[in-house]
């Protein structure tokens, strides 16, 4: 139980820090709904989810977050990567192309063995 | 970096903060307007925008929970609040938590300050290198299995043996010390000139003596104390090349010893001098004076040394009969011979503390029972209400813990004061015998013995009660009326702890019992003297003036005539040895008329003015007291004691019968008097064989005062020392003392023990009957019901009190009958600091369980007589 949410944790994680990257400084609410629009609404994030994420990278320094103002003027909490989160970012991209490149090469119907 | 950046983060998450709470208010806040935003814009009606963007947020507690365990560290924060609801729970029941804490506290207090002296005198290693590997050298003779050696004797040793390293010797030996004040006593000893580097012991400013400097030839060298190096010479550097005239002889200062360096045996010690062999002892072969102490060669064991020296003391005895008949050899571990005498009290104290640490920890976990007893419903509600085992668990550990750790913080406290004031009752002479004890204190091994009682106790805390619970069903907590059951389950457990801790009591009151015994048989022993108003002093002349035979009788006459002019003094007598202080100082005879070859009888030899005896207040069994006048110019004569008589002169009469010394032609010494046995050793010692020769004929420049008073000891004590150096002022005196003090000092060891021990106890008998109060007391509240229901149908009080005092009284015999078995087992281990008392001693036995029964049913009275007058109309509303 516990392991499946780590695992979705971490490409949550990943995620979040994408979208960032390809946003600049977005809030909590803008984040949700790009994700869920770039999954094509495949992934839908609840508060429970994505909070506790955000506040795990603030903690780890991957991003930083500031009060701001939103387009309609409501006040908001905007977050922003940082340069510890960028690195994280490339690093981590990297290592799941790796495994997706991997796992994809295990799913491939083999051709040698008809 | 990152995870210790991120745990820092959460762990001041922890903390409160107002700012926090309200910006993730507002943060949640401003993502559901912008949702509903959104959902305006997109065409829907205010009240569905607002529905399903709360939909779309998920639950909002799961969702603040989840984000507050990432936010903080939630087992952390778990213990926090377990602490603060421990300390709640424990405040709300002070009665208890007092009770616990005290207890746990005196338990640990006991048994970490005696295990801190047998950490001090036992364990701590020695200051010396590789001190496992070093010996005590002793020659043995009938009368002392560990006599000293004499320097003729120890020169052969060293040039002969096959098996020490290194060999040599030290004396104990008081130095008259030269003072721009006049002449002072000072403590010091006499060593081989390699004691210190067989030892291992490097000096810590200057230098160890050379090979060669302990001979007669050498100039004279000594080597100061830490502590006399610091007080005398106020740790000055230069004190290196000053001189000390020590028995006027001019010595070089050449060296400090370390701080933590001490040598029991030899001790106090402020200047350690060579030997410088001159004295007619030293180069006498039958004059025994020195302690042995050698370093053993690699490989060798004790035995193989052991049967190397022997062969050589009989070696020796064949090529010098005269001097060496029966002088035998004999080795002790160094650690055996530098407390080996305090070992078995110091172990009997320490099993006594562990016993009262047993009870008060058992006594602490029968409180404990009853209190998880009595939160049963609570613990019911708490499960009802979905709390895991696991979390049940960890309120109890938390509870567990926070007690252990009060009790232990409060018994460490105590322990330290306790170790202070446990030295400080330590009659000076006697720390000083002990300087292993100066400075005790904490240290690893003391905190490392509190820290695993601690531990032990923290665990016995936590589990009690989670044991408990996991036996009983939890759900059983919730039923009104179910407490018939598991009340059941803990009386039985509860009443099995209690005769643990009775029969406990049992054990450590009979030890008391016989230690108390024992002192009141030694303080009762017949010591040949009248000890009320007789003070004593030492007194030692210079050689230069009263190294002569008439000079020393001079002297003595001017004494006794200058302190019987005192006011107060009745009468005044000299002897070189005073009573008590052990049967050394001994001489060999034959007796006249009987046929002799070579064997010598050996005993205690002293030089005693005619006064002597009626001083002390001695009875006289035959003949007469020495003359004033009966000096080198008369025959010689002599005075013995009971024991010589019964031992030498079985069924014949002493009286006219003649002794002599060993030397050729033998020079009759003819028996004059017989006096009842004065006891010259310790309080605890057999009588032996003892001869006393008058003053006047064995003069010496060394004796001992003793004055009977017939007004104010202490004053004249100090009149004493002053009337004597005021005949010259080259003359110190020291060991001023009264009789009593003597006879206190002797018994001291038994003293201590007793009352130490006397005390452990009267805290297990107390202990123990709250113990049994405590469950009888329970058992009482639980049957409440069932007693009321007895006397709605009749039962009359005193059938009610039988019902109660009929179950305590099982305890109390059964915990008793226990304790006596177990006492008598203990006794065994005990009857090595018994006097006059055995092991078993019925009297004592049976005394001890007549206190322990009544204290026993002086407890359990007071429940029953509660139950006794319940009103069965309100103990059957009450349910």
């Amino acid at each position: 139980m516990h392991e499946k949410a780590d695992v979705w944790q971490g490409t949550l994680a990943l995620m979040v820090l994408k979208t960032l990257e390809a946003m600049g400084a977005l809030h909590g609410y803008g984040i949700a709904r790009r994700i869920e629009q770039t999954s094509g609404d495949r992934l839908s994030l609840n508060y429970g989810t994505l909070y506790p994420a955000l506040l795990k990278l603030e903690q780890e320094g991957s991003i930083a977050s500031e009060w701001g103002v939103s387009e309609n003027n409501r006040k908001a909490k905007f977050y922003r990567l940082t340069r510890a989160g960028r690195k994280q970012l490339e690093k981590e991209s990297q290592d799941w192309q790796q495994t997706t490149d991997i796992l994809a090469q295990f799913l491939k119907p083999s051709a040698d063995r008809a | 970096m990152k995870r210790t950046r991120s745990w820092i983060l959460r762990l001041t998450g922890i903390l409160p903060n107002a700012r926090r709470e309200r910006e993730r208010a507002d943060e949640l806040n401003g993502h559901l307007q912008m949702h509903i935003d959104e959902n305006l814009r997109s065409g829907m009606t205010p009240a569905q925008a607002r529905r399903e963007a709360l939909l779309k947020l998920g639950g909002v507690e799961a969702g603040r929970q989840a984000y507050r365990e990432r936010a903080t560290l939630p087992f952390v924060e778990n213990l926090l609040k377990d602490v603060r609801f421990s300390l709640r729970q424990l405040g709300k029941n002070l009665g208890f938590t007092t009770t616990a804490i005290l207890m746990l506290a005196l338990g640990l207090c006991a048994s970490v300050s005696i295990f801190a002296f047998v950490d001090a005198a036992l364990l701590k290693p020695l200051p010396y290198r590789d001190s496992n590997r070093l010996v005590g050298v002793f020659e043995t003779v009938p009368m002392f299995p560990q006599s000293n050696l004499s320097y003729p004797d120890y020169l052969d040793w060293k040039k002969e043996n096959k098996v020490f390293r290194s060999l040599d010797v030290y004396e104990r030996s008081g130095f008259t010390m030269a003072t721009p004040s006049g002449p002072e006593p000072a403590r010091g000893a006499r060593v081989s000139d390699g004691f210190f580097s067989t030892l291992g012991v490097t000096p810590v400013l200057g230098r160890d003596f050379y090979t060669g400097e302990d001979l007669s030839s050498a100039p004279r060298t000594v080597l100061l104390s830490y502590s006399a190096w610091q007080q005398r010479y106020g740790g000055r550097r230069d004190v290196l090349g000053k001189t000390v005239t020590l028995n006027s002889l001019p010595n070089v200062i050449i060296g400090v010893l370390p701080k933590d360096f001490h040598f029991a045996p030899a001790e106090p010690a402020d200047f350690w001098a060579t030997l410088h062999p001159a004295s007619e002892c030293d180069l006498r072969r039958s004059c025994h004076s020195l302690y042995g102490v050698a370093r053993l060669k690699d490989g060798v064991t004790m035995e193989t040394a052991l049967a190397n020296v022997v062969s050589i003391a009989k070696q020796l005895e064949r090529q010098y009969p005269g001097s060496n008949r029966d002088q035998g050899a004999a080795l002790a571990p160094l650690s055996e011979v530098i407390s080996g005498r305090i070992r078995p009290i110091l172990l009997v104290l320490l099993g006594g503390a562990a016993l009262l640490l047993l009870i008060a920890g058992v006594n602490v976990a029968g409180l404990l029972l009853v209190r998880s007893e009595s939160r049963k419903r609570e613990i019911a509600v708490r499960t009802a209400l979905g709390a895991s085992p696991g979390r049940l668990l960890s309120q109890f550990v938390t509870e567990g813990v926070v007690l252990a750790a009060a009790g232990s913080a409060l018994g460490l406290t105590l322990a330290y004061w306790t170790m202070q004031l446990l030295v400080k009752l330590i009659p000076e002479q006697m720390l000083q015998g002990m300087p292993f004890l100066i400075g005790l204190g904490w240290n690893v091994r003391v905190l490392g013995f509190a820290a695993a009682i601690s531990v032990l106790a923290a665990l016995l805390f936590s589990l009690t009660p989670a044991l408990h619970l996991s036996l009983s069903e939890t759900h059983d907590g919730l039923a009104e009326g179910s407490r018939g059951s598991a009340g059941t389950t803990w009386r039985r457990l509860g009443s099995k702890l209690v005769m643990v801790e009775l029969a406990t009591a049992m054990v450590l009151l009979v030890g008391a019992g016989l230690l108390g015994k024992s002192l009141y048989r030694l303080l009762q022993v017949d010591i040949g003297l009248q000890p009320d108003h007789l003070v004593t002093i030492q007194v030692a002349a210079p050689d230069a003036s009263y190294g002569k035979p008439e000079q020393a009788v001079a002297l003595e006459r001017e004494v006794l005539r200058r302190i019987a002019n005192l006011p107060g003094v009745q009468s005044a007598g000299i002897s070189s040895d005073i009573p008590m202080q052990g049967w050394g100082d001994t001489t060999w005879v034959r007796i006249l008329g009987r046929p002799w070859h070579g064997e010598h009888l050996e005993m205690p030899e002293r030089d005693v003015s005619a006064d002597y005896f009626t001083t002390l207040g001695a009875k006289l069994v035959r003949g007469r007291y020495f003359a004033e006048d009966e000096d080198a110019t008369k025959p010689r004569v002599a005075i013995i004691n009971q024991a010589f008589g019964k031992k030498y002169f079985p069924g014949e009469d002493p009286m006219g019968k003649q002794l002599s010394g060993l030397s050729t032609p033998p020079v009759p010494i003819q028996i004059v008097g017989i006096v009842e046995d004065i006891k010259e050793g310790s309080l605890d010692s057999a009588n032996q064989p003892a001869l006393y020769f008058p003053f006047h004929q064995a003069p010496g420049n060394f004796f001992n005062v003793v004055v009977r008073t017939t007004q104010g000891d202490q004053s004249l004590l100090a009149a004493l020392a002053s009337t004597i150096r005021g005949i010259n002022p080259g003359i110190v005196t020291f060991g001023a003392a009264t009789m009593n003090e003597l006879v206190a000092r002797s018994a001291y060891p038994h003293r201590s023990t007793a009352w130490l021990v006397g005390g452990f106890a009267v805290l297990a008998l107390l202990l123990s009957v709250a113990g049994l109060y405590g469950v009888v007391a329970y058992s009482v509240s639980q049957r409440t019901r069932e007693i009321g229901v007895r006397m709605a149908l009749g039962a009359q009080p005193a059938a009610v009190y039988q019902l109660i005092l009929k179950e305590a009284g099982w305890l109390a015999a059964a915990g008793i009958l226990a304790g006596l078995l177990c006492a008598v087992g203990a006794g065994r281990l005990l009857s090595g600091l018994l006097f006059g008392v055995r092991s078993w001693d019925i009297p004592t036995l049976a005394a001890v369980a007549v206190v322990l029964g009544l204290a026993a049913l002086l407890a359990s009275f007071l429940p029953a007589r509660r139950a006794a007058s319940v009103n069965p109309v309100d103990a059957l509303r009450a349910e």
